[in-house]
């Protein structure tokens, strides 16, 4: 399967929420060892909402436009609609099958993610 | 120049009549006539090696202790009790990081910027006083930093022969003189992984104390290797693993080891592929180094042209084809190199290595890039597979364009 879809080299060229936050509570990241791909992950949460979310970084064309796709997906969903996304959530988002080794660029943005719920930034 | 076609020695090339594989440099395929041999012992004669006195004991043991010979004739060893077998070069570096002068703590040790993670954790663990030699513009190895950087303390210096992502080969042979005039009592061990499948190796010529290789990049089996070592420095090595086989005298009280070789071989070893790994020298010696890497420079020669063809690729490593290996790491304009490997095994079935190559320091603070990707070559690689793979990268620059 040709895993580059237009809707992937879209975001991957035009990434959406890339940045960082100026009023960010919440802060991560997650690194593929193997290929180098980094996902930051910046969230503001208020009143258990995810208002907003950024990701920065860089890695192939997978990592991060599936970073750009979560971002967009997750922001104004509540903290536990997002401690419960796995995978699967990531593969029907992206529409493609991934290989064991590529699943790993595709949920980055997720384990960034669920490692920034767990560490607020200390104001 | 007729490349040789050896792609129907190879099953792998049955399974996939279609396979570009650019990848021998993280393994090498297996020739029928190794995984035959393999066959032979777990099917004739799969008995345990010196433990029994019955026949197919005897056949076992006397298979297994052949390879000690013919590895000790492919690099030249002086003596074939020299020879320890292992898993691998991870093994073989563990074995000398941990064994080495066990009971000094903060000795002196010296890699390079260019060393695999095999021959750089396992030293960087062992001791306070790790330094890293620098590579130079024309990614070799400084040798005035090099000189520099050895001193009368230095206890320790290992070198990889060919480096697995820059393809340089190192000039050992002039290296280790150097040091030995700085430093006559400097241990030299040599990271020889990527260099036995491609050149001819000397260990005397070289005068190094140790030198390591694994068997599956040399068209034998995993989890097989060698470690070689001067006879009384690798006497002198504090086992890793302890156990059956490698004492002479065990009672309550006290453990008598045995000599070498068996004193660093505890355990049932990994037999068929160890005999594996005899077929593989077998193999490679009946064609011949020199003629192997005549035809793999040709190829690199070859390769090169074709790469610095494709606007925005650049290549890590000598420019000078004459003293590089078949390993060529590249990468292509801003194109990760994941994307450029997934391309290329899913629209053209061409294998090829993206990533650090276990050689992280190198890519984080000498080439300053998180990743490359990289081709290898072995002896059934042509150049039609060079020009698919010059194809495939021009349809990569396509979809990224
Ligand atoms: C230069 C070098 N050293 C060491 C190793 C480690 O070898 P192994 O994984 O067989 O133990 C490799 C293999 O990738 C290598 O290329």
């Amino acid at each position: 399967m040709n895993i580059y879809q237009e809707q992937i080299l879209e975001h991957y060229k035009d990434p959406q929420n890339y940045g960082v936050l100026k009023n960010a509570t919440h802060r991560d990241y997650a690194l593929n060892p193997t290929c180098g791909d980094k996902v930051c992950i910046d969230m503001h949460i208020k009143k258990n909402i995810i208002q907003d979310i950024a990701f920065s970084g860089s890695g192939c064309a997978i990592s991060q436009a599936a970073a750009s796709m979560f971002t967009q997906k997750v922001k104004g969903i509540t903290v536990e609609n997002l401690t419960m996304m796995n995978k699967d959530d990531i593969l029907k988002m992206l529409e493609i099958e991934l290989s064991m080794n590529r699943l790993k660029c595709g949920v980055l943005v997720l384990e960034a993610s669920h490692r920034a719920l767990h560490n607020p930034i200390k104001l | 120049m007729q490349t040789i076609n050896y792609k129907e020695k190879f099953p792998m090339y049955v399974a996939h009549p279609d396979l570009i594989y650019l990848d021998s440099a993280a393994t090498s395929l297996t020739p029928q006539i190794v995984l035959d041999k393999m066959n032979d012992y777990y099917t004739q004669y799969g008995t345990n090696i010196s433990r029994g006195v019955y026949s197919l004991c005897e056949e076992a043991t006397t298979q297994y202790e052949l390879v000690r010979e013919k590895a000790a004739a492919f690099i030249h060893a002086p003596s074939d009790q020299e020879i320890i077998f292992t898993t691998g070069t991870t093994h073989s570096l563990n074995i000398l990081a941990h064994g080495i002068s066990p009971d000094e703590s903060d000795m002196h040790i010296l890699a390079t910027a260019m060393d695999h993670h095999a021959n750089f954790v396992p030293w960087q663990n062992r001791t306070k006083n790790f330094e890293v030699i620098n590579i130079d513009k024309d990614y070799r190895l400084d040798l005035s930093n090099l000189a520099k950087k050895i001193t009368s303390k230095t206890a320790v210096l290992t070198i990889p022969l060919i480096s697995n992502v820059l393809g340089t080969i190192n000039p050992v042979q002039k290296i280790i003189s150097l040091a030995r005039e700085i430093n006559p009592q400097i241990i030299v061990v040599i990271d020889a992984a990527q260099a036995a499948p491609h050149i001819p190796i000397d260990v005397q010529k070289l005068d190094c104390d140790f030198l390591t290789f694994s068997a599956h990049k040399l068209y034998g089996p995993t989890g097989a290797g060698i470690l070689w070592g001067k006879k009384e420095k690798l006497q002198n090595i504090r086992p890793l693993l302890t156990g059956g086989d490698m004492i002479s005298e065990v009672s309550s009280s006290k453990t008598q080891y045995r000599n070498i070789p068996h004193k660093l071989e505890a355990g049932t070893p990994n037999i068929a592929g160890i005999i594996g790994l005899g077929a593989a020298i077998d193999f490679i010696q009946s064609i011949g180094l020199k003629k192997i890497q005549k035809n793999e420079e040709m190829l690199t020669k070859y390769a090169l042209n074709s790469l610095r063809k494709i606007s925005g690729l650049k290549i890590y490593g000598p420019q000078d084809a004459n003293d590089r290996a078949g390993v060529v790491s590249f990468t292509l304009k801003n194109i990760h190199p994941h994307d450029i490997a997934s391309i290329l095994d899913t629209q053209y079935n061409i294998a090829v290595r993206a990533g650090n190559h276990c050689a992280m320091p190198l890519h984080i603070e000498t080439l300053d890039i998180p990743a490359t990707a990289r081709i290898s070559f072995g002896i059934y690689n042509t150049i039609e597979d060079i020009d698919t793979l010059e194809k495939g990268l021009y349809k990569v620059s396509e979809i990224f364009s």
